[in-house]
């Protein structure tokens, strides 16, 4: 398998200085993230799982919602959707169920996917959508200024939580195991090769695939709350990470400035929706079903 | 082009029109349907649940209406013709995601059997109240295309055109059926799949170098591709520029908003559909559509006989709405007569269109029940006076 260091295409075309370059559709940089962001770092990671997966670009689609993350679809050089606030997991779906040769890839944040978009999160779950998610989790929604999350921890400021949070949060990896995911990991912009190896192995499996990442948000969530800039961040992810493959996701629930279980939680095989949708309809009707999608 | 006769269920049947509507939908190609259950259009996808397996295509019943009306959208850009089914509330859920497929350009076909509201409202019983939410619904400024059919047999004929305008405008596409419409059983006949005319989509055959995927030329219509091959495409609901890059600024909102708009209005001649019985030379024009439009022909009738010479317009696309056919009618005719059943939407725009030329004499109806044809009648007669 080519890596970014051997694939004669890359180098021939942009040298080996940047490998990330092929992968981003350079006529839209510079991008609109912040300094200390963390939503670049989990898309060079992304572009390294795409380079090791094998997977013709062509074939592989990516989903946004609205929000900081919500732009990563803009910023890549593949078939890109760019949807509506909350609602990147059912148009991903309609994508892949229409054509089911596509790889789809659905990149949002954590507002997007587990607030305004958490009934559909739930729903594909269930149903083993055969998608790959990736939640950059920031615990805040950046785009609009830093308002809380259902993410955001018990204690941080928001701008709608003026005195602090006292709302709970969710524990995303119990949340996607619980409704049935195949693949569950969380990691952090610090653990840039776990994350990258995590998103390798997310787009080489089939079905629900969870991948939580970690990042800072300097402008308004570490500010408002006086946790420093994006480095002080990765120093905390760096210092309180403990890595638990396997471990029960009951148990990695994530508190203000605390410990952090990072690591792969769940890898577990289980039919896609469309695999059992084609068994099911060919046993019942027989030779007068033609597998779908086939 | 003619249908793919997988899909064709040639031959003389005995439907209701929800039934009817699937029927079309399939004729015309569609192979992709994201729905949710709702009152009274939720037959149309339990049939097309059990017809497209044996004919090859997807159906998902999704967890709402807002996941069904933008999974369909995803089902566009993979290459599919598709299709939603709701009613009312439904259709209030699905208002985002009309705004996104008209800024995206996505073809896509959606089915409202119009019901009592306001909210949950009267569920079995019929309403025309949708009218002008389907065509002001979605926030901004758009244009989509709507039909109104008045029996099972326009429901299977016109979803094909439906679908086929879809194709060619790229817009989303209203097929705005009634509780009676959609509940009443009557002959359908389905013609052979050879005798049917569809509009495949307009995929372009430029190379991906070349392609934008919001390129125009004269027709202002850009041409498609899908996802998967090879061309890379941008799509978002920002505003854009030809190549589908977010362009936030007056003058990209400048052209793209007024071509959404040139693209229906600018066509609105070739877009006319109505059945016109004993207009010309008439004094008392009706102006009906749906199920009303049956109700009026028998109000229409009567007041015939009672020697008023009365023409019958009936609305077949009513978005976009025949303004130049009303405008020119309203020199020659005392006034036009309105039947519906809401409470006075598209005598509105009979009104909007006359601009006090002519007398508009509203017939509104709360829903729940069709109109009683002699308060049409009446409604005639005081015109006419």
């Amino acid at each position: 398998m080519s890596s970014e260091w051997t694939n004669p295409e890359l180098i021939e075309r942009y040298g080996i200085e940047n490998p990330v370059m092929p992968y981003l559709r350079q006529d839209r940089l510079p991008h609109i993230w912040c300094p200390g962001c963390g939503i670049g770092t989990t898309v060079n990671c992304f572009t390294r799982a795409l380079t090791e997966s094998g997977l013709s670009l062509d074939e592989v689609a990516i989903v946004s919602g609205i929000g900081c993350t919500g732009r990563v679809a803009g910023y890549m050089n593949l078939d890109s959707f760019h949807t509506t606030h909350g609602r990147a997991i059912p148009f991903a779906t309609g994508l892949k169920l229409a054509n089911p040769k596509l790889k789809v890839v659905v990149y949002s944040g954590d507002g997007d996917l587990t607030a305004i978009g958490g009934n559909h999160f739930v729903h594909a779950a269930r149903r083993n959508m055969d998608l790959m998610i990736v939640c950059v989790n920031n615990f805040t929604y950046g785009m609009t200024g830093g308002q809380v999350a259902p993410t955001t921890p018990i204690g941080p400021t928001q701008t709608t939580m003026p005195y602090g949070n006292f709302e709970n949060p969710f524990n995303l990896p119990f949340l996607a195991d619980a409704c049935g995911a195949v693949y569950v990991a969380r990691w952090t912009i610090f653990h840039v090769r776990q994350l990258a190896k995590a998103m390798k192995e997310g787009l080489a499996k089939k079905g629900f695939v969870f991948i939580e990442a970690m990042s800072p948000c300097p402008t308004l969530y570490s500010r408002r709350n006086r946790l420093g800039d994006g480095v002080d961040q990765v120093k905390y992810y760096k210092e309180r990470s403990t890595v638990r493959n396997g471990a029960d996701t009951k148990e990695v629930g994530l508190t203000y400035q605390g410990d952090i279980v990072v690591g792969k939680f769940v890898d577990r095989d289980r039919p896609t929706w469309m695999e059992s949708m084609n068994e099911h309809l060919g046993r019942v009707l027989g030779d007068k079903y033609t597998p779908y999608g086939a | 082009m003619h249908a793919d006769p997988k899909g064709v269920l040639t031959g003389v049947h005995f439907i209701d029109g929800d039934h009817a509507a699937c029927e079309g939908a399939l004729a015309a190609g569609c192979r992709f349907v994201a729905g949710y259950p709702i009152t009274p259009s939720t037959e149309v996808v339990e049939r097309f649940a059990a017809r497209i397996p044996l004919v090859g295509g997807m159906f998902i019943q999704m967890e709402d209406e807002i996941a069904s009306s933008i999974a369909i959208l995803g089902g566009a850009w993979a290459g599919k013709k598709v299709m939603t089914v709701t009613s009312g509330p439904g259709l209030s859920l699905m208002m985002e995601h009309i705004g996104y497929a008209a800024i995206t350009e996505t073809p896509c076909v959606i089915v409202d059997v119009q019901r009592g509201g306001p909210s949950t409202g009267l569920p079995t019983l019929p309403a025309q109240a949708d009218m002008m939410q389907v065509r002001w619904g979605s926030h901004g400024d758009y244009m989509p295309i709507a039909l109104s059919p008045n029996s099972p047999q326009e429901c299977f004929d016109l979803m094909i055109k439906a679908f086929n305008l879809a194709e060619i405008y790229r817009v989303p596409v209203f097929f705005m059926m009634d509780e009676v419409v959609g509940h009443m059983t009557e002959r359908v006949a389905i013609p052979a799949a050879s005798e049917i005319e569809v509009e495949e989509r307009h995929f372009t055959t430029k190379p991906p170098g070349e392609y934008k995927i919001y390129g125009t030329d004269a027709s202002m219509v850009p041409e498609m591709i899908k996802a998967g091959d090879g061309y890379r495409v941008h799509v978002t609901g920002l505003t854009h520029d030809e190549r589908g890059y977010p362009a936030m600024n007056p003058p990209a909102q400048d052209k793209l908003v007024r071509r959404l708009l040139d693209k229906i209005n600018l066509n609105a001649d070739k877009l006319v559909d109505v059945r016109m019985d004993g207009v010309e030379g008439a004094d008392i024009v009706v102006v009906s559509f749906g199920i009303t439009s049956r109700v009026a022909s028998a109000a229409i009738d009567a007041a015939r006989k009672q020697g008023l010479k009365v023409g019958h317009l009936r609305l077949i696309i009513f978005w976009p709405f025949p303004a130049k056919l009303i405008s020119e009618l309203a020199g020659k005719v005392k006034a036009f007569v309105v039947p519906e059943l809401n409470m006075g939407q598209m005598a509105l725009e009979v009104e909007r269109v006359v601009a006090g030329r002519t007398r508009v004499v509203s017939v509104p109806h709360p829903g729940g029940t069709v109109h009683e044809p002699a308060v049409i009648t009446k409604a005639i007669l005081e015109a006419a006076r």
